[in-house]
């Protein structure tokens, strides 16, 4: 699909998130981390709520996480994502404390519950558009994945 | 408390609802808001306050040109979604008892059926701006979206079922049958609930609210000024707004199955000197039947986690010990965005709710929920 026919809805980036938005383009997940009290926020917004600094660096997840809870959707609420139904959205504890809701890749029928880790893919949505992803992650051939469980 | 019982609900009107009005959303405000004016015994020009609903097209300035008010001395809007109506109630009476104005008009009014999909309008909301960037391109578009993470948490932590959620929705529309005004006719089964063609699991056709033409609004005036009026003044005993934690986005709230109404229903009981327990009908505000178990737990009438077994018991029918939305509310009356709900509390405390009316009804609650987790929520009694 090329950029001319996408019909689905496109992000808006403003300065506050250029850098995140960016970063997807290059396979990366940047989240903001205060410069001042070192929390991390998530979506990207201009001020610490924590210490309300404005000054930000932007730094890489890890792209490991676990189902916080999700939702199959079956209702063509938008044309553009008419063809994808039905379609899973999975709402994810990344390991840095924040989370995020993105479309989890897996069969419709997989049987998910909280906890389950997942980890995050890039989606190639037109030439200058990537979204983030959830795949499954696979519990048993990696010993080393961390189950942050329930916060 | 200084604020309990300074205003009181004076009059109460509404439109026919339907799917397709052809009339404008003005003319369904105006006509909404002359029957809720006639109905205190005042005339179009004793408005002095006037509150719109921020999502809407008409402004105060409409009012004024259209009813010759001389001096509109008071206008606010109450930006919160589907709790703006009841949220409204607390300016209205911040101004009446500052001394600014004596009769607050709070009107609504939509096409909100025949004038587009209201979950393409919510692209467009200011209230959005996050999730229209951050989780819409991945095809989060609408509220039922939003909230099914929501009641999937819900379900998941505390054992609630697609079932119990079918209760709220079954005896919503049986009590909107008795109602007279409402687009929903036909009675439900939990069956016919279970068979409804899924949304956005888990929420199922029948969980989700009305798209809706027509008009509502009530007449807030200073409880001094109402002993010459026509009906009964209903009092406004506690009023109270709430904010979630993370407003924005639902999914950076700490607790997604803590709604905004949390925070206002221990301030809203301590103002009205009741308890829960003593409420006798209570109007809930019903986007999702999910909203409604929550809101349950949030307000108190039973524990966090409990709302499924609650309904399930039958406590919320007509009859039960705590009737809800004895007007079919707006998954089987109408969506008039809580309006309809303050109408029906105040049909209810006057006794004339008709074939819905709990008897002996003179305490009640009304609750609005709008934006992904604002809450209002109000107490009033018999005057």
């Amino acid at each position: 699909m090329t950029g001319d026919t996408y019909s689905k809805l496109l992000p808006e980036p403003t300065p506050d998130s250029m850098p995140y938005w960016k970063s997807l383009n290059e396979g990366k997940l940047l989240l903001q981390e205060c410069a001042r009290c070192w929390r991390i926020r998530h979506y990207p917004r201009p001020v610490c709520d924590a210490c309300h600094s404005f000054e930000t660096r932007w730094v890489e997840a890890s792209g490991k996480g676990a189902i916080h809870s999700w939702t199959i959707t079956h209702h063509p609420f938008h044309d553009g994502y008419r063809l994808d139904l039905p379609y899973t959205l999975v709402t994810v504890d990344l390991e840095e404390g924040v989370r995020m809701l993105a479309r989890l890749h897996a069969p419709v029928d997989t049987r998910l519950e909280i906890g389950m880790p997942v980890r995050l893919v890039f989606e190639k949505a037109t030439p200058g558009l990537t979204l983030p992803g959830f795949a499954l992650a696979a519990p048993t051939s990696d010993v080393s994945a961390p189950n942050p469980g329930e916060r | 408390m200084a604020l309990k019982e300074r205003v009181a609900i004076s009059g109460v009107g509404e439109t026919a609802y339907s799917r397709n009005s052809g009339k404008s959303v003005l003319a369904l405000q105006l006509e909404a808001s002359l029957k809720a004016i006639e109905d205190a015994g005042l005339s179009p020009r004793d408005i002095d306050g006037i509150i719109p609903y921020s999502n809407s097209v008409v402004v105060a300035e409409d009012f004024v040109t259209n009813f010759g008010i001389e001096d509109l001395r008071f206008s606010a809007t109450t930006p919160l979604g589907g709790a703006s109506c009841v949220a409204g109630i607390q300016a209205a009476l911040l101004a009446i008892n500052a001394g600014l104005c004596n009769h607050v008009l709070l009107p609504i009014g939509r096409n909100g059926s025949s004038s587009g999909r209201i979950g393409t309008r919510v692209q467009q909301m200011p209230q959005f701006k996050v999730v229209g960037e951050f989780e819409m391109p991945t095809g989060a578009i609408a509220p039922a979206q939003l909230y099914a993470a929501m009641a999937r948490r819900h379900m998941e932590l505390y054992g609630t079922t697609s079932h119990q959620l079918g209760e709220i929705a079954v005896s919503t529309r049986h009590n909107a049958i008795l109602n007279g005004n409402a687009m929903m006719t036909k009675p439900i089964t939990i069956e016919d609930h279970q068979n409804s063609r899924m949304i956005s699991d888990p929420l199922r056709l029948l969980d989700c609210s009305l798209e809706s033409d027509g008009g509502a609004a009530i007449v807030v005036s200073a409880a001094e000024r109402t002993k010459d009026l026509r009906q009964i003044p209903i009092l406004v005993m506690g009023v109270a707004e709430g904010h979630p934690d993370s407003p924005s986005s639902i999914t950076q709230r700490p607790d997604m199955t803590r709604l905004g109404i949390a925070k206002a229903s221990p301030k809203v009981f301590a103002m009205a000197g009741v308890a829960p327990r003593e409420i006798q009908v209570a109007e809930i505000y019903d986007c999702f039947t999910y909203v409604v178990l929550c809101q349950l737990e949030d307000i108190g009438f039973c524990k966090k986690g409990e709302g499924g077994p609650f309904v399930e018991s039958g406590a919320i029918r007509l009859g039960g010990k705590l009737p809800i939305n004895t007007h079919g509310g707006l998954l089987s009356q109408a969506h008039m965005v809580g309006m309809n709900h303050v109408v029906e509390l105040v049909r209810q405390l006057r006794g004339s709710a008709g074939k819905a009316q709990v008897s002996g009804a003179e305490l009640g609650l009304v609750s609005g929920y709008g934006d992904m987790g604002d809450g209002s929520i109000a107490i009033m009694r018999r005057g």
